[in-house]
């Protein structure tokens, strides 16, 4: 029970590095961006070109995974996405479904429909397990390595908007761009690094799933849902709302498709509407910001 | 104002004709004759709520394939006619729209967009878990279907089906256009363009909503249910995203908040789609991507409206 427990955490806490960049953009930018997906999912494939191809070990694809995902949305957001900001939500919408499925399609195209799968090093492969029978805990070691790279990323993130000039500037860009950019904030080009930022970690995201979650050309719309329920559910305005719906979803899936395998995602869908039926803005926020 | 918008004009009648002529004309073609009625039907009925209400839904595809799966069930276990059969449907499709409405009451456009999709993904899961009665993945098989009104059977060539989805659509096109002229539809578009000052001014904006949403829930259920009969097949693709998703970019390319818009953009889909798939069958998502991303760019209010053209700004 322990280890479901803790298997859920850790899924929980990947989900949250694939999602806490769509929670910045949608909460801090108000764009709704479902390709965001797409972005973990070249996260992943560029970790399995790196490692089959050219053999780069596994913790050099990490940060390798999160700087070309990050440069790809940094220049997708210069060339593409910054006309979409001042669009009505609908416009958004398309538009990101729209790259959805390019990316899915030329996925497909360049890499084949099959599944991918990486080698993970010796000393990530095994497994511990502490306690007696009701109670046993096991943790695979991967899983707990997901863990204490996700904590350590809470902790910087919220760190770095929370005390540094940069999140400062970041918070009164979103507030009122206008004004912002009158007070001489370069609101573009923060725009422009809060995006890469974001589009970053869900590459890294997708890199540390690879082994996790299956990697393969539908991977952006099947967790899609996924990271709008994170987002959605833990609302907007803080790194740890989303960090506790992103733990929560993971408990409650992974308990539920242990427990119950016949109703498969269905616990999942129905927590989230009853939650958002329940609170609208999501569990964790501070109530609307109009 | 409202009443001379009403009236029918002499173009909207020769549509009629046409779209009735044209199973005879294009004999070949009935098969794609008929699913264009039924998609066009379809982006009619989310054309109610987003073009005229204003509500954002990724999961539409739940009322489509509600109706699907309760078409075909009602057909394989007790009446094999479609008629009533598809009142069934129709009636089952928006009970299950009153009860969706609650959940799109309250919140931002975020949030309708995550409990639109949920509602459709629950739908998904619970067919594919069920197997017992609706098939499961393999979806559901053997719905023989009864003839249309006792005389006509359903042919290979799919004319009466044809015929039967054009007439169903056309009768539900009629009944959309009376409805959102009505001054109940002009209360519709005072909710879509300012939910606050429709408030103030009297409008009971939840029960509106909730009435729209109801009605459009059968619609959907119907062409879902269009689908099923003329097939005598519902697989569990009805309840996909992409069907969601398909279906509101048929109403983009069209134009929102004009019901000739789903039907355009229905017709213009499923030829692209047709002689896309020609072409390069499995990447056809790239093609659809890549026309929803210029789509957005060149801006949607001009593609399919020449009238609009010449004017600048938006309507939305």
């Amino acid at each position: 029970m322990l280890t479901i427990l803790f298997d859920g955490i850790a899924y929980g806490m990947l989900m949250f590095v694939l999602a806490v960049g769509l929670a910045i953009t949608l909460g801090l930018m108000n764009f709704i961006n479902l390709a965001h997906g797409a972005f973990a999912m070249m996260g992943g494939y560029l970790t399995v070109v790196l490692m089959q191809r050219w053999q780069v070990p596994f913790l050099w694809c990490l940060p390798l995974a999160f700087l070309l995902v990050g440069v790809m949305g940094a220049v997708l957001e210069a060339t593409l996405y910054r006309a979409m900001y001042r669009k009505p939500h609908l416009d958004q919408v398309l538009f990101s479904i729209g790259l959805a499925f390019m990316a899915v399609a030329g996925v497909d195209y360049v890499m084949g429909s099959s599944q991918q799968n990486i080698q993970l090093p010796d000393w990530l492969r095994g497994r511990t397990e502490w306690g007696e029978d009701p109670w046993t805990l096991g943790m695979g070691h991967y899983r707990l390595f997901i863990v204490a790279i996700c904590a350590l990323l809470t902790v910087v993130l919220q760190l770095i908007l929370s005390r540094t000039r940069f999140g400062s500037r970041l918070r009164a860009a979103v507030d009122d761009p206008v004004v912002a950019a009158g007070m001489g904030i370069p609101v573009n080009r923060v725009f422009l690094l809060t995006f890469a930022v974001g589009s970053g970690l869900a590459g890294l995201g997708g890199a540390l799933g690879a082994e996790v979650l299956s990697i393969d050309p539908t991977f952006p719309l099947k967790y899609m849902i996924y990271f709008l329920i994170v987002v959605a559910v833990g609302g907007t305005s803080s790194i740890t709302g989303p960090l506790l719906a992103a733990l929560l979803l993971g408990v409650a899936d992974v308990a539920g498709k242990y427990y119950i395998p016949k109703l498969g995602g269905f616990i999942v869908y129905s927590l989230m509407i009853v939650i958002l039926l329940w609170r609208p803005q999501g569990l964790f926020s501070r109530g609307s910001k109009t | 104002m409202l009443l001379a918008k009403s009236r029918w004009r002499g173009w909207e009648l020769l549509f009629i004709v046409a779209a009735l002529a044209s199973p005879a004309l294009l004999p070949s073609h009935a098969m794609m004759i008929n699913e264009i009625a039924i998609t066009a039907l379809f982006a009619l009925s989310l054309d109610l709520i987003l073009g005229y209400t204003g509500i954002v839904s990724l999961g539409h595809a739940a009322f489509f394939g509600f109706g699907a799966y309760s078409a075909a069930l009602f057909a394989k276990h007790l009446v094999p006619d479609p008629l009533i059969g598809l009142c069934v449907a129709a009636v089952l499709t928006a009970a299950l729209g009153l009860l969706c409405s609650v959940t799109i009451l309250r919140g931002s456009d975020l949030t309708r967009l995550m409990v639109t999709l949920g509602a459709a993904l629950i739908l998904l899961e619970l067919a594919n878990k069920l197997d017992d009665l609706t098939g499961g993945a393999d979806g559901l098989q053997g719905v023989l279907m009864g003839p249309v009104l006792g005389r006509f059977e359903f042919d290979l060539e799919g004319k009466v089906a044809a015929w039967y989805s054009l007439v169903m659509a056309l009768v539900f096109f009629a009944l959309a256009r009376r409805l959102v002229h009505s001054p109940f539809g002009a209360t519709l578009m005072a909710i879509r363009d300012n939910r606050l000052r429709a408030m103030a001014i009297g409008i009971p904006v939840s029960q509106r909503l909730v009435v729209i949403y109801t009605l459009a829930a059968g619609v959907a259920g119907v062409a879902g249910g269009l689908l099923a009969q003329t097939t005598g097949f519902a697989s569990l693709d009805v309840f996909a995203f992409e069907r969601s998703a398909d279906v509101m970019l048929m109403l983009v390319i069209g134009g929102v908040g004009w019901l000739y818009g789903g039907v355009a953009g229905a017709v213009v889909f499923k030829i692209i789609q047709d002689q896309l798939s020609a072409v390069t069958p499995q990447y056809w998502m790239f093609w659809i991507g890549l026309l929803l991303v210029i789509l957005v760019l060149v801006g949607r209010e001009r593609l399919l409206r020449p009238l609009r053209w010449g004017r600048g700004g938006t309507s939305s």
